[in-house]
């Protein structure tokens, strides 16, 4: 599947936004967090600014952008429907959540978790987009869904540990804790998904795509058309599989494993608080670089008819 | 509204059998089907670069050529691919906008070019490669069965079939509705074991294609010449007396 930028972006941007403001709205709670007046509105802000950034960015891949409200539609039939609706429903809360951090650093408990809850829900419509598509094994799988979920809660955990850091360092570490907790938990799920997608094969072949099975092997022999056309484009982007491999090492590197080991010397107490900055931003890089290879590795079936494996 | 219709009581279900066994491969479904969409329902089609590098079309009806088996018994088979109409086809469920449709009274899945956002999530739920994003227009096109041509009564009778039937110089296209047993497309689907393509995807595929009749068993070969005879006009005369 032809990694589009717009997707990527939106995918991991929104997801550390969401990531954010679940741990804001869980943690605003249970007095987790500082309770300054700047530290509340930034941390919101910066939440929101990556959450509709991603938003806008994901409106760059229609053909028709002005006609995205038509989008909130189907919410019965389809995942990117009820993504819409979540997506907006979310601002509310959000925003709640905002006005009342004006007033009181301690917000009404349903808000909050209405904030939180709806944001994670959104990720979870996002991610199911993906996992309900038949035609891509890469991506109808059981590993999707968890691993989005897990992806927007370490993402949103560094990023609020990051900005945390600068108001208090005691708060910074204990988001520091969830970061890793979930970090590690999301690189597991990630070399799961890994291995699933590299030692399972599609349930359909060139043989069941023509029916042609039963004459024997099918290969084939001349193709509809000499140029690519837009499935091939869209549907039969290739990656070479060691710059595959090369990728997946570097996605593992930037995403989790240096984050992780900054997070752990906070934890420690032997690296400042200043350096999850760092860490936030290179997990943010290394989560685009997975993004990306999560569409560039996706095969759809449609690929079988022109001869290749899906 | 994406959500699968309730199909009513007496609705056709319309459809294509599509005949492997006959299909000689010239592409002819293809080019007519084209040229009708080019200036009806769908249209423009639209092609960049038509006549320079690169070309890029939008087409609805596409023709693979297959191998299969080996040596002697090896077979080319031509196999045209389009939208099959699925019953239960998640092109339409994915769609956030509605602009994908499945028709309660006849089981066409159009697309309507005013509500179409262009998210391209149907193309990617199809298994089956039966949808191409007009970039030109930002939207997605399909296979429409012809809508225009098989309701068109400003056509004579016999030509309200699809453009791809209509052309097709081998007849191995056949137009009809599957929900009528006695139709011509439920007999050849019934005499000759018309078949599913990727039926483990679930989606239900309307249309079917009519597997490749098994060869006839090949000539016995011919007895050696009795004569002996070296001169070529005596091994011609011996060949035409044998006959």
């Amino acid at each position: 599947m032809k990694p589009a930028g717009s997707i990527v972006f939106f995918t991991t941007a929104s997801g550390a936004g969401y990531g954010m403001l679940f741990w804001l709205g869980l943690l605003s709670t249970t007095h987790t967090l500082p309770t300054a007046l700047w530290y509340g509105l930034t941390a919101l802000i910066i939440a929101g600014a990556l959450v509709t950034a991603g938003l806008l960015s994901s409106t760059a891949h229609l053909g028709n952008p002005q006609r995205a409200w038509r989008a909130l539609s189907q919410w019965r039939s389809s995942w990117l429907s009820r993504e819409g609706i979540a997506a907006l429903l979310t601002y509310i809360p959000a925003c709640l959540l905002a006005l009342s951090w004006l007033i009181d650093p301690h917000p009404a408990p349903l808000t909050a978790l209405l904030a939180a809850a709806l944001a994670i829900a959104t990720v979870y419509c996002t991610a199911m987009i993906y996992a309900s598509l038949k035609p891509i094994r890469q991506w109808n799988n059981t590993w999707v869904a968890p691993f989005y979920l897990l992806a927007a809660l370490f993402t949103g955990a560094i990023c609020l540990a990051a900005i945390t850091g600068f108001a208090n360092p005691a708060a910074a570490a204990t988001l520091s804790e969830f970061a890793m907790l979930t970090g590690l938990a999301a690189a597991l799920v990630k070399l799961l998904y890994w291995r699933h997608i590299d030692t399972t094969t599609s349930a359909s072949t060139v043989a069941s795509a023509t029916g042609l099975g039963h004459l024997g092997t099918v290969r084939s022999f001349e193709a509809p058309h000499s140029e690519e056309n837009y499935l091939l484009k869209e549907m039969g982007f290739r990656i070479a599989r060691k710059h595959a491999a090369k990728l997946r090492a570097y996605a593992l590197l930037f995403a989790f494993a240096f984050p992780i080991a900054i997070l752990f010397g906070v934890v420690a107490g032997v690296v400042p608080v200043t350096l999850i900055l760092i860490a936030a931003l290179c997990a943010l890089l290394g989560m685009a670089l997975e993004r990306w290879l999560f569409f560039a590795e996706a095969t759809h079936t449609v690929v079988l008819f022109y001869g290749r494996q899906a | 509204m994406t959500s699968l219709p309730t199909p009513l009581p007496g609705a056709k279900k319309l459809g294509l059998v599509i005949d492997l066994d006959t299909c000689v491969g010239c592409h002819a479904c293809a080019v007519n089907c084209k040229e009708w969409n080019a200036s009806g329902h769908s249209a423009p089609l639209t092609d960049s670069n038509a006549y320079q590098a690169d070309p890029f079309g939008v087409w609805f009806n596409r023709v693979h050529t297959y191998e299969a088996g080996e040596g002697q018994g090896s077979r080319t088979v031509h196999f045209p691919r389009s939208c099959l109409h699925c019953e239960t086809p998640a092109c339409v469920t994915v769609c956030p906008t509605g602009a994908s449709y499945k028709r309660a009274e006849d089981g066409i899945v159009l697309v309507d070019p005013e509500t179409c956002i262009g998210c391209q999530l149907c193309a990617w739920a199809c298994a089956y490669g039966a949808r191409e994003f007009d970039a030109d227009d930002g939207v997605m096109k399909k296979c429409t069965l012809c809508i225009d041509r098989i309701y068109n009564e400003n056509l004579p009778e016999p030509e309200r079939v699809p453009a791809c039937v209509s052309t097709c110089p081998a007849s191995a296209r056949h137009f009809g509705d599957f929900n009528d047993p006695a139709s011509a497309v439920s007999r050849l689907v019934l005499e000759r074991g018309g078949y599913d393509l990727m039926s483990e995807m679930g989606y239900q595929p309307t249309n079917k294609y009519l597997p490749p009749r098994k060869p006839a068993a090949p000539a016995a070969a011919t007895p050696p010449a009795e004569t002996g005879a070296t001169s070529s006009l005596l091994r011609w005369l011996d060949r035409a007396l044998s006959r």
